[in-house]
Protein backbone atom coordinates (compact mmCIF):
# COMPACT_ATOMS: atom_id res chain seq x y z
CA UNK A 1 0.00 0.00 0.00
CA UNK A 2 2.34 2.70 -1.13
CA UNK A 3 0.08 4.45 -3.56
CA UNK A 4 1.00 7.99 -4.22
CA UNK A 5 4.64 7.27 -3.46
CA UNK A 6 5.76 8.29 -6.90
CA UNK A 7 5.39 12.03 -6.88
CA UNK A 8 5.67 12.22 -10.67
CA UNK A 9 2.04 11.17 -10.89
CA UNK A 10 1.28 14.70 -9.74
CA UNK A 11 2.52 16.87 -12.56
CA UNK A 12 1.68 20.13 -10.80
CA UNK A 13 3.90 19.27 -7.87
CA UNK A 14 7.08 18.38 -9.69
CA UNK A 15 9.47 15.87 -8.22
CA UNK A 16 9.60 15.42 -4.52
CA UNK A 17 13.04 16.44 -3.29
CA UNK A 18 13.31 13.33 -1.19
CA UNK A 19 11.04 10.38 -1.67
CA UNK A 20 11.38 6.66 -1.83
CA UNK A 21 10.95 4.37 -4.77
CA UNK A 22 10.09 0.75 -4.32
CA UNK A 23 12.70 -1.43 -5.98
CA UNK A 24 11.80 -5.03 -5.35
CA UNK A 25 12.39 -5.57 -1.67
CA UNK A 26 14.51 -2.48 -1.28
CA UNK A 27 13.44 1.06 -0.67
CA UNK A 28 15.71 3.46 -2.47
CA UNK A 29 15.82 7.16 -1.76
CA UNK A 30 15.30 9.36 -4.79
CA UNK A 31 17.55 12.35 -4.33
CA UNK A 32 18.65 13.20 -7.82
CA UNK A 33 17.10 15.81 -10.04
CA UNK A 34 16.21 18.26 -7.32
CA UNK A 35 15.46 21.67 -8.65
CA UNK A 36 16.46 23.91 -5.76
CA UNK A 37 14.84 26.98 -7.25
CA UNK A 38 11.55 25.16 -7.50
CA UNK A 39 11.94 23.88 -3.97
CA UNK A 40 12.60 27.31 -2.53
CA UNK A 41 9.53 29.04 -3.93
CA UNK A 42 7.85 29.64 -0.62
CA UNK A 43 9.23 28.80 2.76
CA UNK A 44 6.72 26.04 3.40
CA UNK A 45 6.73 24.59 -0.12
CA UNK A 46 9.85 22.57 0.73
CA UNK A 47 8.48 21.79 4.15
CA UNK A 48 5.07 21.13 5.63
CA UNK A 49 3.31 22.12 2.41
CA UNK A 50 5.66 20.03 0.28
CA UNK A 51 4.24 17.80 -2.45
CA UNK A 52 4.46 14.50 -0.54
CA UNK A 53 3.12 15.81 2.77
CA UNK A 54 -0.46 15.75 3.93
CA UNK A 55 -2.11 18.77 2.30
CA UNK A 56 -2.76 21.14 5.21
CA UNK A 57 -2.68 24.89 4.69
CA UNK A 58 -1.70 26.26 8.09
CA UNK A 59 1.93 26.73 9.11
CA UNK A 60 0.84 25.16 12.35
CA UNK A 61 -2.38 23.87 13.83
CA UNK A 62 -1.25 24.61 17.36
CA UNK A 63 -3.91 26.49 19.27
CA UNK A 64 -1.98 27.03 22.51
CA UNK A 65 0.07 30.15 23.22
CA UNK A 66 3.24 28.84 21.59
CA UNK A 67 4.33 32.39 20.77
CA UNK A 68 4.64 33.33 24.44
CA UNK A 69 8.12 31.86 24.98
CA UNK A 70 9.77 33.36 21.89
CA UNK A 71 8.08 36.72 22.46
CA UNK A 72 9.07 36.93 26.14
CA UNK A 73 12.60 35.88 25.34
CA UNK A 74 12.83 38.42 22.54
CA UNK A 75 11.60 41.28 24.71
CA UNK A 76 13.76 40.46 27.75
CA UNK A 77 16.95 39.73 25.82
CA UNK A 78 16.53 42.83 23.69
CA UNK A 79 16.03 44.92 26.81
CA UNK A 80 19.18 43.43 28.32
CA UNK A 81 21.21 44.02 25.16
CA UNK A 82 20.06 47.65 25.01
CA UNK A 83 20.84 48.21 28.69
CA UNK A 84 24.22 46.44 28.48
CA UNK A 85 25.22 48.33 25.35
CA UNK A 86 24.43 51.69 26.90
CA UNK A 87 26.28 50.77 30.07
CA UNK A 88 29.26 49.31 28.25
CA UNK A 89 29.79 52.46 26.20
CA UNK A 90 28.96 54.87 29.00
CA UNK A 91 32.36 54.58 30.68
CA UNK A 92 31.22 56.17 33.94
CA UNK A 93 29.31 55.33 37.15
CA UNK A 94 30.87 51.89 37.33
CA UNK A 95 32.64 52.22 40.65
CA UNK A 96 31.32 53.25 44.01
CA UNK A 97 33.75 52.04 46.67
CA UNK A 98 33.75 49.20 47.50
CA UNK A 99 31.50 48.11 44.63
CA UNK A 100 32.81 47.60 41.09
CA UNK A 101 30.20 46.92 38.42
CA UNK A 102 30.48 43.38 36.98
CA UNK A 103 30.35 44.90 33.49
CA UNK A 104 33.66 46.64 34.18
CA UNK A 105 35.50 43.96 36.09
CA UNK A 106 38.45 43.57 35.79
CA UNK A 107 38.89 47.25 34.98
CA UNK A 108 41.95 47.14 32.72
CA UNK A 109 41.62 50.47 30.91
CA UNK A 110 42.00 54.01 32.14
CA UNK A 111 39.69 53.44 35.11
CA UNK A 112 38.80 55.63 38.06
CA UNK A 113 40.98 55.42 41.15
CA UNK A 114 40.51 52.34 43.28
CA UNK A 115 38.68 50.31 40.63
CA UNK A 116 41.67 48.64 38.93
CA UNK A 117 42.64 45.70 41.13
CA UNK A 118 44.63 44.08 38.38
CA UNK A 119 46.53 47.09 37.04
CA UNK A 120 45.82 49.05 33.88
CA UNK A 121 47.60 47.24 31.03
CA UNK A 122 45.17 48.85 28.59
CA UNK A 123 45.57 52.35 30.02
CA UNK A 124 45.96 53.68 26.46
CA UNK A 125 42.54 52.34 25.46
CA UNK A 126 40.51 55.39 24.42
CA UNK A 127 37.05 53.88 24.85
CA UNK A 128 35.14 52.47 27.79
CA UNK A 129 37.08 49.86 29.78
CA UNK A 130 34.06 47.53 29.68
CA UNK A 131 34.60 46.95 25.97
CA UNK A 132 37.98 45.30 26.67
CA UNK A 133 36.59 42.44 28.72
CA UNK A 134 32.91 42.14 27.81
CA UNK A 135 33.73 39.91 24.84
CA UNK A 136 34.38 37.02 27.24
CA UNK A 137 31.08 36.88 29.13
CA UNK A 138 29.28 37.92 25.94
CA UNK A 139 30.95 35.16 23.92
CA UNK A 140 30.21 32.66 26.65
CA UNK A 141 26.52 33.47 26.57
CA UNK A 142 26.30 33.76 22.79
CA UNK A 143 27.72 30.26 22.32
CA UNK A 144 25.89 28.74 25.30
CA UNK A 145 23.72 25.76 24.41
CA UNK A 146 20.75 27.24 26.24
CA UNK A 147 21.06 30.73 24.78
CA UNK A 148 21.43 29.21 21.35
CA UNK A 149 18.06 27.53 21.72
CA UNK A 150 16.61 30.79 23.00
CA UNK A 151 17.89 33.07 20.25
CA UNK A 152 17.39 30.62 17.41
CA UNK A 153 13.77 30.41 18.45
CA UNK A 154 13.11 34.01 19.41
CA UNK A 155 15.31 36.09 17.14
CA UNK A 156 15.79 33.86 14.11
CA UNK A 157 12.47 31.98 14.34
CA UNK A 158 14.23 28.80 13.36
CA UNK A 159 11.81 27.45 14.46
CA UNK A 160 9.70 29.90 16.52
CA UNK A 161 8.22 26.94 18.40
CA UNK A 162 7.94 23.20 17.97
CA UNK A 163 5.83 22.16 14.98
CA UNK A 164 5.48 25.77 13.85
CA UNK A 165 6.93 26.21 10.38
CA UNK A 166 9.88 28.56 10.17
CA UNK A 167 9.91 31.38 7.62
CA UNK A 168 13.28 30.54 6.04
CA UNK A 169 13.64 28.82 2.70
CA UNK A 170 17.13 27.49 3.36
CA UNK A 171 18.74 26.05 6.43
CA UNK A 172 22.28 24.87 7.07
CA UNK A 173 22.33 24.91 10.86
CA UNK A 174 25.70 25.23 12.52
CA UNK A 175 27.72 23.84 9.64
CA UNK A 176 29.02 27.15 8.23
CA UNK A 177 30.42 30.48 9.31
CA UNK A 178 29.45 32.25 11.44
CA UNK A 179 27.34 29.72 13.35
CA UNK A 180 30.01 27.00 13.20
CA UNK A 181 31.89 29.22 15.67
CA UNK A 182 29.40 28.09 18.31
CA UNK A 183 31.65 25.04 18.57
CA UNK A 184 34.10 27.31 20.41
CA UNK A 185 31.86 27.31 23.46
CA UNK A 186 34.39 25.51 25.68
CA UNK A 187 36.99 28.23 25.03
CA UNK A 188 34.59 30.84 26.27
CA UNK A 189 33.83 28.58 29.21
CA UNK A 190 37.50 28.60 30.21
CA UNK A 191 37.40 32.39 30.05
CA UNK A 192 34.10 32.46 31.93
CA UNK A 193 35.69 30.55 34.82
CA UNK A 194 38.40 33.24 35.01
CA UNK A 195 35.79 35.98 34.89
CA UNK A 196 33.82 34.25 37.66
CA UNK A 197 36.98 34.05 39.79
CA UNK A 198 37.58 37.77 39.33
CA UNK A 199 33.96 38.58 40.18
CA UNK A 200 34.35 36.41 43.27
CA UNK A 201 37.35 38.55 44.24
CA UNK A 202 35.24 41.68 43.72
CA UNK A 203 32.56 40.22 45.94
CA UNK A 204 35.07 39.53 48.69
CA UNK A 205 36.16 43.18 48.42
CA UNK A 206 32.59 44.31 49.14
CA UNK A 207 33.14 43.24 52.74
CA UNK A 208 35.10 46.46 53.15
CA UNK A 209 33.81 49.96 53.68
CA UNK A 210 34.44 52.91 51.38
CA UNK A 211 37.79 53.55 53.12
CA UNK A 212 39.04 50.02 52.50
CA UNK A 213 38.65 48.71 56.06
CA UNK A 214 37.58 45.09 56.34
CA UNK A 215 34.72 43.57 58.24
CA UNK A 216 31.88 45.70 56.93
CA UNK A 217 28.82 44.91 54.94
CA UNK A 218 26.08 46.77 53.13
CA UNK A 219 23.02 45.99 51.04
CA UNK A 220 25.30 46.00 48.00
CA UNK A 221 27.28 43.11 49.50
CA UNK A 222 24.10 41.02 49.43
CA UNK A 223 23.42 42.04 45.83
CA UNK A 224 26.97 41.00 44.88
CA UNK A 225 26.71 37.74 46.83
CA UNK A 226 23.49 36.79 45.06
CA UNK A 227 25.04 37.71 41.73
CA UNK A 228 28.24 35.72 42.21
CA UNK A 229 26.27 32.67 43.38
CA UNK A 230 24.14 32.75 40.23
CA UNK A 231 27.16 33.42 38.00
CA UNK A 232 28.94 30.37 39.42
CA UNK A 233 25.88 28.18 39.12
CA UNK A 234 25.43 29.27 35.52
CA UNK A 235 29.11 28.70 34.74
CA UNK A 236 29.34 25.31 36.45
CA UNK A 237 26.08 23.97 35.05
CA UNK A 238 27.36 24.59 31.51
CA UNK A 239 27.19 21.68 29.06
CA UNK A 240 30.87 22.11 28.19
CA UNK A 241 31.73 21.91 31.88
CA UNK A 242 29.68 18.75 32.14
CA UNK A 243 31.63 17.31 29.22
CA UNK A 244 35.01 18.39 30.58
CA UNK A 245 34.58 17.04 34.11
CA UNK A 246 33.45 13.60 33.05
CA UNK A 247 31.00 13.54 30.17
CA UNK A 248 33.73 12.88 27.67
CA UNK A 249 34.64 9.58 29.32
CA UNK A 250 33.50 6.17 28.14
CA UNK A 251 34.42 4.41 31.38
CA UNK A 252 32.85 6.07 34.40
CA UNK A 253 33.83 2.99 36.39
CA UNK A 254 37.52 3.76 35.94
CA UNK A 255 37.17 7.38 37.07
CA UNK A 256 35.10 7.44 40.28
CA UNK A 257 35.96 11.04 41.23
CA UNK A 258 35.17 12.41 37.80
CA UNK A 259 32.00 10.34 37.77
CA UNK A 260 30.89 12.02 41.00
CA UNK A 261 31.71 15.45 39.62
CA UNK A 262 29.82 14.63 36.42
CA UNK A 263 26.84 13.47 38.45
CA UNK A 264 26.78 16.75 40.38
CA UNK A 265 27.20 18.91 37.27
CA UNK A 266 24.52 16.87 35.47
CA UNK A 267 22.11 17.67 38.28
CA UNK A 268 22.82 21.39 37.99
CA UNK A 269 22.86 21.19 34.21
CA UNK A 270 19.16 20.33 34.24
CA UNK A 271 18.61 23.89 35.57
CA UNK A 272 21.03 25.56 33.18
CA UNK A 273 18.30 27.60 31.50
CA UNK A 274 17.05 28.90 34.83
CA UNK A 275 20.55 29.96 35.87
CA UNK A 276 21.06 31.56 32.46
CA UNK A 277 18.04 33.79 33.07
CA UNK A 278 18.63 34.48 36.76
CA UNK A 279 22.30 35.36 36.30
CA UNK A 280 21.37 37.65 33.41
CA UNK A 281 19.06 39.55 35.75
CA UNK A 282 21.46 39.48 38.68
CA UNK A 283 24.37 40.86 36.71
CA UNK A 284 22.19 43.70 35.38
CA UNK A 285 20.85 44.41 38.87
CA UNK A 286 24.36 44.43 40.37
CA UNK A 287 25.43 46.90 37.70
CA UNK A 288 22.33 49.04 38.18
CA UNK A 289 22.95 49.07 41.92
CA UNK A 290 26.42 50.50 41.34
CA UNK A 291 24.99 53.11 38.96
CA UNK A 292 22.42 54.21 41.51
CA UNK A 293 24.95 54.42 44.34
CA UNK A 294 27.61 56.17 42.33
CA UNK A 295 25.21 58.72 40.87
CA UNK A 296 23.91 59.45 44.35
CA UNK A 297 20.30 58.34 43.86
CA UNK A 298 20.51 56.73 47.29
CA UNK A 299 23.18 55.75 49.79
CA UNK A 300 24.18 52.15 50.22
CA UNK A 301 22.48 51.00 53.44
CA UNK A 302 25.32 49.78 55.67
CA UNK A 303 24.68 46.91 58.09
CA UNK A 304 27.90 47.15 60.06
CA UNK B 1 -20.00 10.00 32.04
CA UNK B 2 -20.12 10.20 28.30
CA UNK B 3 -20.23 13.34 26.19
CA UNK B 4 -20.15 14.24 22.53
CA UNK B 5 -16.65 15.13 21.38
CA UNK B 6 -16.16 17.26 18.30
CA UNK B 7 -13.21 16.16 16.19
CA UNK B 8 -11.57 17.31 13.00
CA UNK B 9 -9.69 14.52 11.31
CA UNK B 10 -7.49 14.87 8.25
CA UNK B 11 -8.72 12.58 5.49
CA UNK B 12 -6.97 12.14 2.20
CA UNK B 13 -3.82 10.92 0.52
CA UNK B 14 -0.87 12.33 -1.38
CA UNK B 15 -3.16 13.77 -4.05
CA UNK B 16 -4.95 15.95 -1.53
CA UNK B 17 -7.21 15.91 1.45
CA UNK B 18 -8.93 18.01 4.04
CA UNK B 19 -10.01 18.14 7.64
CA UNK B 20 -13.35 16.41 8.09
CA UNK B 21 -15.73 17.18 10.98
CA UNK B 22 -16.91 14.34 13.20
CA UNK B 23 -18.88 14.19 16.40
CA UNK B 24 -18.40 11.08 18.46
CA UNK B 25 -19.55 9.93 21.87
CA UNK B 26 -16.71 9.36 24.27
CA UNK B 27 -16.52 8.45 27.91
CA UNK B 28 -14.37 9.20 30.89
CA UNK B 29 -10.84 7.83 30.91
CA UNK B 30 -10.58 7.50 27.15
CA UNK B 31 -7.72 8.61 24.96
CA UNK B 32 -7.72 10.16 21.50
CA UNK B 33 -7.10 6.78 19.89
CA UNK B 34 -10.28 5.42 21.51
CA UNK B 35 -12.27 8.27 20.02
CA UNK B 36 -10.75 7.65 16.59
CA UNK B 37 -11.56 3.95 16.83
CA UNK B 38 -15.17 4.82 17.60
CA UNK B 39 -15.29 7.14 14.60
CA UNK B 40 -13.89 4.29 12.54
CA UNK B 41 -16.42 1.81 13.93
CA UNK B 42 -19.50 3.99 13.63
CA UNK B 43 -19.00 6.62 10.96
CA UNK B 44 -15.92 6.20 8.80
CA UNK B 45 -15.08 2.55 8.26
CA UNK B 46 -12.29 3.42 5.86
CA UNK B 47 -10.40 5.74 8.22
CA UNK B 48 -6.75 4.68 8.11
CA UNK B 49 -4.83 4.71 11.42
CA UNK B 50 -1.65 2.90 12.30
CA UNK B 51 -1.75 1.59 15.84
CA UNK B 52 -0.78 -1.44 17.80
CA UNK B 53 -0.21 -1.68 21.55
CA UNK B 54 -2.40 1.17 22.92
CA UNK B 55 0.07 1.48 25.78
CA UNK B 56 2.69 3.93 24.51
CA UNK B 57 5.26 1.24 23.96
CA UNK B 58 5.11 0.30 20.28
CA UNK B 59 5.51 3.75 18.78
CA UNK B 60 2.97 3.17 16.00
CA UNK B 61 0.23 5.75 16.55
CA UNK B 62 2.29 8.91 16.18
CA UNK B 63 0.25 11.82 14.83
CA UNK B 64 -0.39 15.48 15.51
CA UNK B 65 -3.10 16.52 17.92
CA UNK B 66 -4.06 20.20 17.84
CA UNK B 67 -0.84 20.74 15.94
CA UNK B 68 1.39 19.01 18.51
CA UNK B 69 3.23 15.79 17.67
CA UNK B 70 1.96 13.18 20.12
CA UNK B 71 1.03 9.53 20.49
CA UNK B 72 -2.71 9.04 19.91
CA UNK B 73 -2.87 6.36 22.59
CA UNK B 74 -1.14 8.46 25.27
CA UNK B 75 -3.15 11.64 24.84
CA UNK B 76 -5.99 11.66 27.31
CA UNK B 77 -9.27 13.32 26.43
CA UNK B 78 -9.35 14.69 29.97
CA UNK B 79 -6.46 16.99 28.98
CA UNK B 80 -8.95 18.94 26.87
CA UNK B 81 -12.11 20.84 27.65
CA UNK B 82 -15.23 18.84 26.80
CA UNK B 83 -16.30 21.65 24.50
CA UNK B 84 -12.94 21.81 22.73
CA UNK B 85 -12.64 20.53 19.18
CA UNK B 86 -9.71 18.13 18.83
CA UNK B 87 -7.90 18.28 15.52
CA UNK B 88 -5.96 15.20 14.45
CA UNK B 89 -3.63 15.16 11.45
CA UNK B 90 -0.93 12.80 10.26
CA UNK B 91 2.70 13.66 10.98
CA UNK B 92 3.57 16.52 8.68
CA UNK B 93 7.23 15.70 8.02
CA UNK B 94 6.77 12.40 6.24
CA UNK B 95 5.04 11.50 2.97
CA UNK B 96 1.40 10.80 3.63
CA UNK B 97 0.00 7.43 2.58
CA UNK B 98 -3.62 7.80 3.60
CA UNK B 99 -5.51 9.64 6.34
CA UNK B 100 -3.40 9.45 9.52
CA UNK B 101 -0.86 7.00 8.12
CA UNK B 102 2.48 8.27 6.87
CA UNK B 103 5.43 6.62 5.20
CA UNK B 104 8.21 6.67 7.79
CA UNK B 105 10.78 4.79 5.69
CA UNK B 106 13.10 7.83 5.84
CA UNK B 107 13.89 6.73 9.38
CA UNK B 108 14.68 3.17 8.40
CA UNK B 109 16.99 4.42 5.66
CA UNK B 110 18.83 6.48 8.25
CA UNK B 111 18.99 3.49 10.60
CA UNK B 112 20.66 1.44 7.89
CA UNK B 113 23.38 4.05 7.46
CA UNK B 114 24.42 3.82 11.09
CA UNK B 115 27.20 1.26 11.70
CA UNK B 116 26.13 -1.36 14.22
CA UNK B 117 27.60 -1.90 17.68
CA UNK B 118 31.09 -3.37 17.27
CA UNK B 119 32.31 -5.05 20.45
CA UNK B 120 35.91 -6.18 20.95
CA UNK B 121 37.08 -9.78 21.33
CA UNK B 122 35.62 -11.60 24.33
CA UNK B 123 37.48 -11.98 27.60
CA UNK B 124 39.34 -15.25 28.15
CA UNK B 125 36.37 -16.86 29.83
CA UNK B 126 34.24 -16.11 26.80
CA UNK B 127 32.36 -13.21 28.40
CA UNK B 128 32.26 -9.47 27.99
CA UNK B 129 32.19 -7.17 30.98
CA UNK B 130 31.06 -3.66 31.73
CA UNK B 131 30.42 -2.00 35.06
CA UNK B 132 26.92 -1.14 36.23
CA UNK B 133 27.49 2.62 36.25
CA UNK B 134 28.57 2.43 32.61
CA UNK B 135 25.47 0.42 31.76
CA UNK B 136 23.22 2.96 33.44
CA UNK B 137 24.23 5.86 31.27
CA UNK B 138 22.92 4.21 28.10
CA UNK B 139 19.73 2.91 29.69
CA UNK B 140 17.93 6.18 29.12
CA UNK B 141 18.58 5.93 25.38
CA UNK B 142 17.28 2.36 25.28
CA UNK B 143 13.86 3.64 26.31
CA UNK B 144 13.33 4.93 22.76
CA UNK B 145 10.24 3.31 21.22
CA UNK B 146 10.97 4.64 17.72
CA UNK B 147 7.73 6.52 17.38
CA UNK B 148 9.69 9.06 15.31
CA UNK B 149 7.88 12.03 16.85
CA UNK B 150 11.29 13.65 17.35
CA UNK B 151 12.16 13.08 13.71
CA UNK B 152 8.78 14.51 12.78
CA UNK B 153 9.04 17.66 14.86
CA UNK B 154 12.65 18.47 13.99
CA UNK B 155 12.50 21.59 11.84
CA UNK B 156 15.70 20.62 10.00
CA UNK B 157 13.71 18.14 7.93
CA UNK B 158 10.15 19.20 8.74
CA UNK B 159 10.67 22.58 7.13
CA UNK B 160 13.42 21.59 4.69
CA UNK B 161 12.76 18.43 2.72
CA UNK B 162 16.07 18.93 0.91
CA UNK B 163 17.97 18.26 4.15
CA UNK B 164 16.70 14.70 4.46
CA UNK B 165 19.60 13.07 2.58
CA UNK B 166 22.16 14.86 4.79
CA UNK B 167 20.48 14.67 8.19
CA UNK B 168 19.92 11.58 10.32
CA UNK B 169 17.74 13.27 12.94
CA UNK B 170 17.49 13.20 16.74
CA UNK B 171 16.53 9.55 17.06
CA UNK B 172 19.80 8.55 15.41
CA UNK B 173 21.93 11.12 17.21
CA UNK B 174 20.63 9.34 20.28
CA UNK B 175 21.99 6.08 18.89
CA UNK B 176 25.31 7.68 17.91
CA UNK B 177 25.66 9.03 21.43
CA UNK B 178 24.73 5.72 23.02
CA UNK B 179 27.35 3.87 21.04
CA UNK B 180 30.01 6.55 21.41
CA UNK B 181 29.56 6.42 25.19
CA UNK B 182 29.56 2.64 25.22
CA UNK B 183 32.73 1.33 26.91
CA UNK B 184 32.82 -1.76 24.70
CA UNK B 185 32.22 -0.21 21.30
CA UNK B 186 35.35 -0.17 19.13
CA UNK B 187 34.16 2.42 16.61
CA UNK B 188 34.97 6.09 16.89
CA UNK B 189 31.79 7.58 15.46
CA UNK B 190 32.47 11.26 15.92
CA UNK B 191 33.55 12.02 12.37
CA UNK B 192 30.63 10.05 11.00
CA UNK B 193 28.14 11.81 13.26
CA UNK B 194 29.31 15.23 12.16
CA UNK B 195 29.76 14.34 8.50
CA UNK B 196 27.36 11.72 7.20
CA UNK B 197 24.71 12.13 9.90
CA UNK B 198 24.66 15.92 9.81
CA UNK B 199 24.96 16.60 13.53
CA UNK B 200 26.17 20.12 12.73
CA UNK B 201 22.78 20.96 11.23
CA UNK B 202 21.10 20.58 14.59
CA UNK B 203 20.66 23.96 16.26
CA UNK B 204 19.60 22.43 19.59
CA UNK B 205 16.20 24.11 19.79
CA UNK B 206 15.09 21.12 21.83
CA UNK B 207 11.82 20.27 20.11
CA UNK B 208 12.83 16.61 19.98
CA UNK B 209 13.06 16.60 23.77
CA UNK B 210 9.75 18.43 24.09
CA UNK B 211 7.80 15.83 22.13
CA UNK B 212 9.50 12.63 23.33
CA UNK B 213 6.76 10.45 24.88
CA UNK B 214 9.39 8.51 26.82
CA UNK B 215 10.77 11.71 28.36
CA UNK B 216 14.27 11.05 27.08
CA UNK B 217 16.45 14.15 27.41
CA UNK B 218 17.54 13.82 23.80
CA UNK B 219 19.17 17.24 23.52
CA UNK B 220 20.90 17.47 26.90
CA UNK B 221 22.00 13.88 27.27
CA UNK B 222 22.64 12.77 23.70
CA UNK B 223 22.94 15.55 21.12
CA UNK B 224 24.91 18.09 23.14
CA UNK B 225 27.34 15.49 24.57
CA UNK B 226 27.78 14.20 21.02
CA UNK B 227 28.44 17.73 19.79
CA UNK B 228 31.02 18.15 22.53
CA UNK B 229 32.68 14.90 21.48
CA UNK B 230 32.83 16.18 17.92
CA UNK B 231 34.45 19.37 19.22
CA UNK B 232 37.09 17.18 20.92
CA UNK B 233 37.75 15.55 17.59
CA UNK B 234 37.55 18.54 15.26
CA UNK B 235 37.52 21.96 16.88
CA UNK B 236 39.67 21.78 19.97
CA UNK B 237 43.31 22.74 19.26
CA UNK B 238 44.38 21.66 22.75
CA UNK B 239 43.16 18.12 22.20
CA UNK B 240 44.75 18.10 18.73
CA UNK B 241 48.06 19.39 20.11
CA UNK B 242 47.96 16.83 22.89
CA UNK B 243 47.49 14.01 20.43
CA UNK B 244 50.43 15.28 18.34
CA UNK B 245 52.84 15.26 21.26
CA UNK B 246 51.61 11.95 22.61
CA UNK B 247 49.46 13.35 25.42
CA UNK B 248 46.03 11.86 25.02
CA UNK B 249 43.32 10.30 27.03
CA UNK B 250 43.59 6.54 27.38
CA UNK B 251 39.84 6.51 27.45
CA UNK B 252 39.67 6.20 23.69
CA UNK B 253 42.13 3.32 23.43
CA UNK B 254 40.95 0.47 21.32
CA UNK B 255 38.70 2.51 19.06
CA UNK B 256 39.13 3.28 15.42
CA UNK B 257 37.25 5.59 13.12
CA UNK B 258 34.59 4.11 10.88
Amino acid sequence: MFRGQDASCRPEAGRAPFAFRRDGARVVPITHGINQAEVAMASTEAGVRGPTRARIEGRTLRSDRWWLYPLTTFVVFTAFVVYATIRAFQGSHYYAAPYLSPFYSPCLGDCVEGSSDFGQPFGWWPLSAALIILIFPLGFRMTCYYYRKAYYRSFWLSPPACAVAEPHTKYTGETRLPLILNNLHRWFWYAAVLVALILTYDTVLTFRDADGDWGHMGLGTLVFLANIFLIWMYTLSCHSCRHAVGGRLRHFSKHPVRYRMWTWVSKQNAHHARYAWLSLFSVAIADLYVVLISSGVFDDPRFF
Amino acid sequence: MGYDLKMRIWRGDVDGGELGDYTVEVSEGEVVLDALHRVQATQAGDLAIRWNCKAGKCGSCSAEINGKPRLLCMTRLSDFEESETITVTPMRSFPVIRDLVTDVSYNYEKAKQLPAFAPPARDEDGKRRMAQMDVERGQEFRKCIECFLCQNTCHVVRDHEENKPAFAGPRFFLRYAELDMHPLDTHDRRELAQGAAGLGMCNITKCCTEVCPEGIKITDNAIIPMKERVVDRKYDPLVWLGSKIGLRTKDNDGRSEV
